[in-house]
Order: C-alpha cells, then sequence, then structure tokens
C-alpha cells in the first residue's frame, strides 16, 4: 500500500502510456489489416504480391527484433524515430500483418454469391467491396479483431525495453529504488489484466451491438 | 552507413550459437506448453465448479497480461521467496506457462469436438475412463489438433527474444550484446531479421500444410 502512496504519480504516468501506446498502435494495426488484407484480394499480381510480402515479413520476424531495427537501424539510415514513434510503429506494424489475415479471412467467407450478385447489378469493384462484402465482414471480423487487441496491449510492454516509460518500465524503477519485487510485478500484472479486461468488455459489448442492429434493421440493397 | 561483410562475417558465428539457445527455449517451452495446456485443459472441464471457475480465471489472468513482466516475475521474484531459477529456466517456464493457457484451448475444443456417441458407445462396451481416453477419444482429437499446436511453436519461437530482457543469451541477445559493445547495430540485427524468417516462413508453410492434410480427414 505504502508503494502505491509512495509511486502513485510513476504508476499513474505508466498506466496512462500503456493506454496512449495501445490505442495509437491499434489505430495503425486498423489501417495495416485493411490495406494489406485488401490488398491480398487485388486484381493485380504485384500488389498482391507486395502485400504477401509484408505480411510474410512482419509475421515472420519477431516485434521486439522489429522494434529494435527501428529504434536503433533506422537512424543509421538517416531515419530517426523517436521511442514513442518507432514503439507504435512496431507494435501497430507487426499486429496489423495478423490483422490482414482477419480481414482477408473474413471477406473471403462472404458467401460468393454476394459477389455475383454485385457483380450482376454491375457494381464497380469499389462498390463491391464498401457497400457488400465488407459491411457483412466487419461483424467476424470482431472476435479475432478483440483477440488480436489483447496481444497488442501485450506487446506495447516490449516499448520499456526502448527506453519508453510505460507500466513495465515503472515497476523496474521501483525494484531498483526499493529492492522490492514481488510487489510492483503483482500490482503492474493486476493493472494490465484490468486494462485488457475493459479491452474484452469493449470487444464483447462491440460484438453484440453490431449484431443487434443489423439484426433488428433489413437488409439495405443499395 | 554501409553494409560491412566483415562485421556479419564476425557476428554469424555467435548469431548461431545463439539460434541453438533459441531452438532450446523454443522445443522445452513448448514441451510444457503442450503439457500444462493439456493439464489445464482437463481442468477446465472438471465437474467441479469451483476448480472450473478458478483455473479459467486463472489462465485469463496469465493470457491477459504480458509475456515480458510474466518473465521479470520468475525471474526477479521467485529468488527473493527462496526459489532460484538459471535464466534459462525461468525463461522456458515463462514461455510454457504463458502459452498453456494459448494450448489449452485447443486441448479442450479438439476434445469437445468428439460428438457424445462416441463417449456412450464406449461406455456401452464397458470400456474404463483409462480405456475411453486412449482409445477412443484422444486418437479422434489428436490429428486436427496437431495444426494449430504447430502454430503455437512458432509463435513460441518468435516470442523467445523475450528471454534476452532476463539475460538469456539467445539469437537476439547474442546480436545485442555485439552491437552494443561495438556499436554496430546494421549487420547483427538485419542478420538475425533473416536467420528468424528462414526458420519461420518454411515452418509457417509447413503447418499450413499439416492443417490441410489434417483438414481432409474430416
Amino acid at each position: 500500500m505504502e508503494l502505491i502512496v509512495e509511486f502513485y504519480p510513476l504508476l499513474v504516468k505508466g498506466t496512462l502510456l500503456t493506454i496512449e501506446l495501445t490505442v495509437v498502435s491499434a489505430v495503425i494495426a486498423l489501417a495495416i489489416s485493411f490495406t494489406v488484407g485488401l490488398a491480398r484480394l487485388s486484381r493485380h499480381w504485384i500488389v498482391r504480391t507486395l502485400a504477401l510480402i509484408y505480411l510474410e515479413f512482419f509475421r515472420g520476424t519477431s516485434a521486439l527484433v522489429q522494434m529494435f531495427f527501428m529504434f536503433y537501424v533506422l537512424p543509421l539510415l538517416g531515419i530517426s524515430l523517436s521511442p514513442f514513434l518507432a514503439g507504435v510503429i512496431a507494435c501497430g506494424f507487426n499486429l496489423g500483418s495478423y490483422g490482414s489475415e482477419v480481414v482477408r479471412g473474413a471477406i473471403k467467407s462472404v458467401g460468393k454469391g454476394q459477389s455475383e450478385a454485385a457483380h450482376s447489378l454491375n457494381y464497380t469493384s469499389y462498390q463491391r467491396y464498401r457497400y457488400v462484402l465488407i459491411p457483412q465482414a466487419v461483424p467476424m471480423m470482431i472476435p479475432p479483431f478483440g483477440n488480436l487487441l489483447i496481444e497488442l496491449m501485450k506487446l506495447t510492454a516490449l516499448t520499456s525495453l526502448i527506453t519508453l516509460s510505460d507500466l513495465t518500465f515503472a515497476a523496474q524503477i521501483i525494484r531498483s529504488q526499493t529492492a522490492m519485487t514481488l510487489e510492483p510485478f503483482l500490482l503492474i500484472l493486476v493493472i494490465y489484466f484490468l486494462i485488457a479486461s475493459v479491452l474484452v468488455g469493449f470487444t464483447d459489448w462491440l460484438a453484440k451491438s453490431i449484431a443487434k442492429r443489423r439484426g433488428m434493421t433489413p437488409v439495405r440493397t443499395n | 552507413m554501409h553494409w560491412d561483410w566483415a562485421v556479419a562475417a564476425e557476428v554469424f558465428p555467435r548469431l548461431m550459437a545463439g539460434l541453438v539457445v533459441t531452438v532450446q527455449a523454443t522445443f522445452v517451452g513448448a514441451a510444457l506448453a503442450y503439457a500444462l495446456g493439456l493439464v489445464l485443459a482437463i481442468l477446465k472441464m472438471s465437474e467441479n465448479r469451483a476448480v472450473r471457475w478458478t483455473v479459467y480465471w486463472l489462465s485469463e489472468f496469465i493470457r491477459r497480461t504480458p509475456l515480458l513482466v510474466q518473465l521479470y516475475f520468475l525471474f526477479y521474484v521467485l529468488p527473493d521467496l527462496g526459489l532460484f531459477l538459471s535464466p534459462f529456466l525461468a525463461g522456458v517456464i515463462g514461455l510454457g506457462l504463458h502459452f498453456s493457457t494459448y494450448t489449452s484451448e485447443v486441448f479442450r475444443a479438439g476434445i469437445e469436438n468428439v460428438p457424445k456417441g462416441q463417449w456412450e458407445a464406449a461406455k456401452s462396451l464397458n470400456y474404463t475412463m483409462a480405456q475411453t481416453w486412449t482409445r477412443v477419444i484422444l486418437p479422434q482429437s489428436i490429428p486436427p489438433m496437431i495444426p494449430p499446436l504447430a502454430n503455437y511453436l512458432i509463435t513460441m519461437f518468435k516470442e523467445t527474444p523475450l528471454l534476452a530482457a532476463i539475460t538469456v543469451v539467445e539469437l537476439f541477445n547474442a546480436a545485442n550484446i555485439y552491437s552494443n559493445s561495438y556499436y554496430k547495430y546494421l549487420e547483427p540485427m538485419t542478420l538475425v531479421g533473416a536467420l528468424f524468417l528462414l526458420v519461420s516462413i518454411p515452418s509457417a508453410y509447413a503447418a499450413m500444410w499439416l492443417e490441410q492434410k489434417y483438414s481432409r480427414r474430416n
């Protein structure tokens, strides 16, 4: 208890930074998921190949290696990123590769008849995705995206290794200043658990509210 | 900044030594994750509600918190409680424990997917519990589990760099130590990335092949 009082500002700052990292990298990951996921379904083989290379590269190497590469190697190549930027880009790019598979899988699982119906209505490719395929695929993406969001939140702990003072970093500071080990680490484990639980609750709510709205409104024809 | 082959050649043997540790950690960690995961899965299906509840929330707690912090916990806290683990051992226990919560879901789904009639058939043949498991349930539930379990093996392989944070000199740490002593970052980090790709891409395609092979049977 004394620990919480004494290190209150540090812990609050760490918690806020962890949340901030999670939110910003989730936005990046979501944008990449759709970009790469849709690119993999493109008609043009060059686009498909580039998307596949992205996927294999970011899914095939370790997140920590990517983060260190962005933080230590990119400056040598003339691209200097702040620790925060390196952190969110590494987390977002890494999870975005997994997310792109969710997007691709969900769109592919929409019945083939839907795609053919859009064709027969003379929809352009854009219209087919925008009004037919994506709206039907989104509800299917929510549960796997929810799991990835938890993975992303956990991934932000790695940013403590590139000097960011997130929750994990806060625990390390407390350990080095007080020589206590059990209390700080148990405390931040509980905080991480609470953040994750809020995210789980949010995903469940989102899945339910989408299902409810879809169930109540009739299927639009345009 | 130019690529220096001399640096690459110098760091390469160290990376190979690190890769050996990485592979060891992956397999020992995975063995632990599979064994513990099976135990968790069986406990999750227990008749006792208190057991189910406890195991569910325990594994959710492990699943919703970062592996890195769990590794710190094993590495820093256990010695204070009188339990001394080598960094490698703490690392593989952390890996195994963390991923057992994932593999337990694979085991549970695999076992639950065996139709109820199979249990009833075993019962009507007067099989003992051991016979029911070894002759009826497991032979049917194991094949569909193989692809997801293989995928977790690959995931764990990619998580091993976290062991660097608790001083294990695996592939990533071998590069990091070299980088920090000679201020050469480009070659070691690039090679580490390349080695990860070299192992994980063929493994991923092997896992996909397994998936096709075993899904055809169902």
